[in-house]
C-alpha cells in the first residue's frame, strides 16, 4: 500500500452531560468516540460501518476538524491536526472535504451551482474570477456534468446530479481526502451505481483517498479497500474488505453480515439475530460493550474489555474468541 | 371466501393526478393488474416516482385531493372496493386491510398512549371493550415482542426506541385482525440489525395469522428475503411480475435485469452495471415503451409502440417486445 495519508491514534471524543441549563455541573460523559486508531493510505478507501450512535459521524467530524478531540491525535501527512491553528488549519481544511448524505439539504437553494462549487475556491485560493470560473467548469466536467450547468440552481437537477455537484464541490480545492457520509443512501437504486462508479473512477484518475461511512454493508464493501467496524464508540474489527466479507470474526460483524439483505432469494445467511437494541452511549455496558447482545458471551466479557489485536495479517479484532 | 378467488385482484387500475384546470395529467398508476392470494407476500418494487405509493393509496381509496382513480377495478375478498361508499370503505380500512408506513414517529400520535393507539382498531372494528380490549392489546404487544407490555402500554411513543415504535405500528395494524397488510417501506428508518429483527417478526406473525402482505420498497434485498412474488414498476406500469425466484434467476424485462445488476453484492467487487440516464418525469413520458431511452436492448418497435403484457406462464408476465418472440416460439 502507498504512503499513509492520515493516521489517528487513540482518538477520543467525550461529550459532557451537564445538569442545569447553562454551565451546570458535569454529571457524566458520553463517550461518542472512545480510543480509536486507524490509518488511511493515499488513494485508499476506508469504509466505516456500524449502526446509529456508534460514533461514525463523530469520527468524521473529528477528522474534518469540526470538533476538537478530547484525547488522542490525528496525523495528516505526519503533521498533528489537533494542534493546527489559523493558516495551517485552513490549509488542512482545503485538503480534507466532505460529501453529505442528502444532496437536497447540502446545497443552498439560493446559490447557483457555479457559486456553490466556487465558494471553497474563494475561501482557500486567490484565483481570479475567471480562474474560479474555469476551475468550476473543470470539476463539473470531472463529475460528468456540462460546464454550462454552473449557471443553474440546484432545484434544476435530480438527486443523482445534485450528488455529483456535491462531489464537484469537494474536489474543487484538489482535496486529498474526501469524507463521504452515506453518499448514496438518499439516492434511487439505479442512481447509486452511477455515483459509486463515479467515485471509483475519480479515485483512479486523481488518486484521492476516501473515508466512506455507510450502513449498507454491500455498498461499503464494494467500494472500500479496508473496512472498520464500530460499535458504541469503539473499533471491534478492521480488515481488508474481501477478507472481512469472507471471514468476519467479531460476533457483531457476523451479526451485521447476517442482517444484511440477500441479493438473491436462495442466498443463505448465517442466522444471528441480535436481541435488543444498541445501548445508550451514556451508560455503556461494562467490559466488552457488545456483551449483553452477544450470542457467544463468556464470563470474562462483562468484566474486562478485549483489546484490538492482529489475528491474521492486516486483520484486527477485539474479541476474546480470537 | 371461495377458494378459487384470490384475496386481492387488481385489474387495469389507473390513478391519475390532474394539474391546473385539468390541463396536465400525471399518470402515476397507468393500468396495472395483479393478484394476491390469502397468506401470500408480494413485493412491489421500483424507484421513487414510479407509482408504488400511489398504488397503495389507491388500494385504500385514499388518494390525495388532485388524485383520482379513473379506471380499473379492485376486488378484495370477493367484493368490488370501487363500488363501496366512503362509510363502507372506512369500515374496511383497519379491519380488513391495514397499512404500515415508513416513519413510525409520523404514524403514531405523540399525544396518545400506546394503549390508545393499539386499541383503536380493535375497539371500533372488533367491538372489544374493557378487560377483553386490554387483554387484546397486551397480547398484541407481546406478539410484537415489546417487553413488559402491561407497563409499556401506558407510555407514550417518545419513550420508545425506533425499532419498538415500528413494532407498535405493526401491532396497531394487526389490531383489527386484517386479511391484508400493506407495508410501505417499513424498515427504511431502521438500523440493519433492527431491520432483520423486524422482518423476522413480520414473517412469524404471518405464519401465525395467515395475513397476506404487500411490501412496497425500493430494496431488492427485502424482496429476496421476504416475498413469494414480485411486481416491478417503472413509470406507472408494472413492467414485470412473477415468482421471486424465477425473476431473480431469469429476469425477462431489461429494466429488471439492469436493476438486479446495479446493486452491489457482498464480497463481490466486480464493476456495477450502470443504467444510463434518469427515471422519466411522469408528466413528460417518452413515446413507445417508457424504458426505451435507457434500455440497452432497444430496437425500433420500442420507440413507437408501447408493449402489452406478454404472459410467460405461471402468473409471470413481462411488458417488453423481446418477450413477444418468446411467447411466439412457445
Amino acid at each position: 500500500m502507498a504512503d499513509t495519508l492520515l493516521e489517528t491514534k487513540d482518538l477520543q471524543k467525550y461529550f459532557p452531560v451537564t445538569s442545569g441549563l447553562l454551565l451546570g455541573r458535569v454529571k457524566a460523559w458520553v463517550k461518542a468516540v472512545d480510543g480509536i486508531s486507524f490509518t488511511i493510505a493515499q488513494g485508499e478507501t476506508l469504509g466505516i460501518v456500524g449502526e446509529s450512535g456508534c460514533g461514525k459521524t463523530t469520527t468524521a467530524k473529528l477528522i474534518l476538524a469540526q470538533e476538537a478531540a478530547t484525547g488522542g491525535t490525528i496525523e495528516f501527512r505526519g503533521q498533528d491536526v489537533t494542534s493546527l491553528r489559523k493558516r495551517d488549519l485552513m490549509d488542512y481544511r482545503k485538503s480534507v472535504q466532505i460529501v453529505f448524505q442528502d444532496p437536497f439539504s447540502s446545497l443552498s437553494p439560493r446559490m447557483r451551482v457555479g457559486d456553490i462549487i466556487g465558494e471553497p475556491l474563494e475561501v482557500h485560493t486567490n484565483l481570479s474570477k475567471q480562474g474560479v470560473k474555469n476551475r468550476v467548469g473543470e470539476v463539473l466536467e470531472l463529475v460528468g456534468l456540462p460546464a454550462d450547468d454552473a449557471r443553474l440552481f440546484p432545484h434544476e437537477f435530480s438527486g443523482g446530479q445534485r450528488q455529483r455537484i456535491a462531489i464537484a464541490r469537494a474536489l474543487s480545492t484538489e482535496a486529498q481526502l474526501i469524507v463521504l457520509d452515506e453518499p448514496v443512501s438518499a439516492l434511487d437504486v439505479s442512481i447509486r451505481a452511477h455515483i459509486l462508479s463515479l467515485l471509483e473512477e475519480l479515485q483512479r484518475s486523481l488518486g484521492v483517498s476516501y473515508l466512506f461511512i455507510g450502513h449498507d454493508l454491500a455498498a461499503v464493501a464494494h467500494i472500500s479497500h479496508r473496512i472498520v467496524v464500530m460499535y458504541l464508540g469503539k473499533i471491534v474489527e478492521i480488515a481488508e474488505s474481501l477478507e472481512l466479507c469472507n471471514n468476519p470474526l467479531h460476533p457483531y460483524t457476523r451479526a451485521l453480515f447476517a442482517a444484511s439483505l440477500p441479493s438473491h432469494p436462495d442466498e443463505e445467511r448465517e442466522e444471528i439475530v441480535l436481541s435488543g437494541e444498541v445501548p445508550s452511549a451514556l451508560n455503556p455496558p461494562s467490559g466488552c460493550h457488545f456483551h449483553p447482545r452477544c450470542p457467544f458471551v463468556m464470563e470474562k466479557c462483562s468484566v474486562e474489555e478485549p483489546e484490538l489485536k492482529e489475528v491474521a495479517p492486516d486483520h484486527f479484532v477485539a474479541c476474546y474468541l480470537h | 371466501m371461495t377458494t378459487a378467488e384470490p384475496l386481492l385482484e387488481v385489474i387495469d387500475l389507473q390513478a391519475y393526478f390532474h394539474g391546473f384546470k385539468g390541463q396536465r395529467v400525471v399518470k402515476a398508476v397507468d393500468g396495472i393488474s395483479f393478484t394476491l392470494n390469502a397468506g401470500e407476500t408480494m413485493g412491489l418494487v421500483g424507484e421513487s416516482g414510479c407509482g408504488k405509493t400511489t398504488t397503495c393509496h389507491a388500494l385504500f381509496r385514499l388518494l390525495p385531493g388532485a388524485g383520482q382513480i379513473v379506471g380499473g377495478s379492485i376486488r378484495f375478498n370477493g367484493e368490488d372496493l370501487m363500488e363501496k361508499s366512503p362509510g363502507e370503505m372506512r369500515a374496511i380500512r383497519g379491519r380488513d386491510i391495514a397499512m404500515i408506513l415508513q416513519d413510525p414517529m409520523a404514524s403514531l400520535d405523540p399525544l396518545f398512549t400506546i394503549f390508545d393507539q393499539v386499541a383503536e382498531p380493535a375497539y371500533h372494528h372488533r367491538r372489544l371493550r374493557r378487560r377483553t380490549l386490554k387483554q387484546r392489546v397486551v397480547d398484541l404487544l407481546t406478539s410484537v415482542r415489546i417487553p413488559s407490555p402491561e407497563i409499556r402500554m401506558s407510555e407514550y411513543p417518545h419513550q420508545m426506541s425506533g425499532g419498538m415504535r415500528q413494532r407498535i405500528v405493526g401491532a396497531t395494524a394487526l389490531s383489527g385482525e386484517p386479511m391484508l397488510i400493506v407495508a410501505d417501506e417499513p424498515t427504511t428508518n431502521l438500523d440493519v440489525t433492527i431491520q432483520l429483527q423486524y422482518l423476522n417478526l413480520l414473517r412469524d406473525i404471518q405464519k401465525e395469522t395467515g395475513v397476506a402482505l404487500i411490501f412496497v420498497t425500493h430494496n431488492l434485498g427485502i424482496v429476496a428475503k421476504m416475498c413469494d412474488k414480485v411486481a416491478v414498476m417503472y413509470a406507472g406500469k408494472i413492467v414485470e411480475q412473477g415468482n421471486v425466484r424465477e425473476i431473480y434467476n431469469n429476469p425477462q424485462h431489461p429494466y429488471t435485469e439492469a436493476l438486479l445488476q446495479s446493486i452491489p453484492k457482498l464480497g463481490d467487487k466486480s464493476e456495477l452495471y450502470v443504467i444510463p440516464g434518469q427515471p422519466p418525469n411522469l408528466a413528460e413520458l417518452p413515446t413507445g415503451c417508457y424504458f426505451h431511452p435507457r434500455c440497452p436492448k432497444v430496437f425500433d418497435q420500442c420507440r413507437s409502440e408501447s408493449p402489452p403484457d406478454f404472459p410467460l406462464g405461471d402468473g409471470r408476465a413481462s411488458k417488453c417486445w423481446l418477450a413477444s418472440s418468446e411467447v411466439a416460439s412457445g
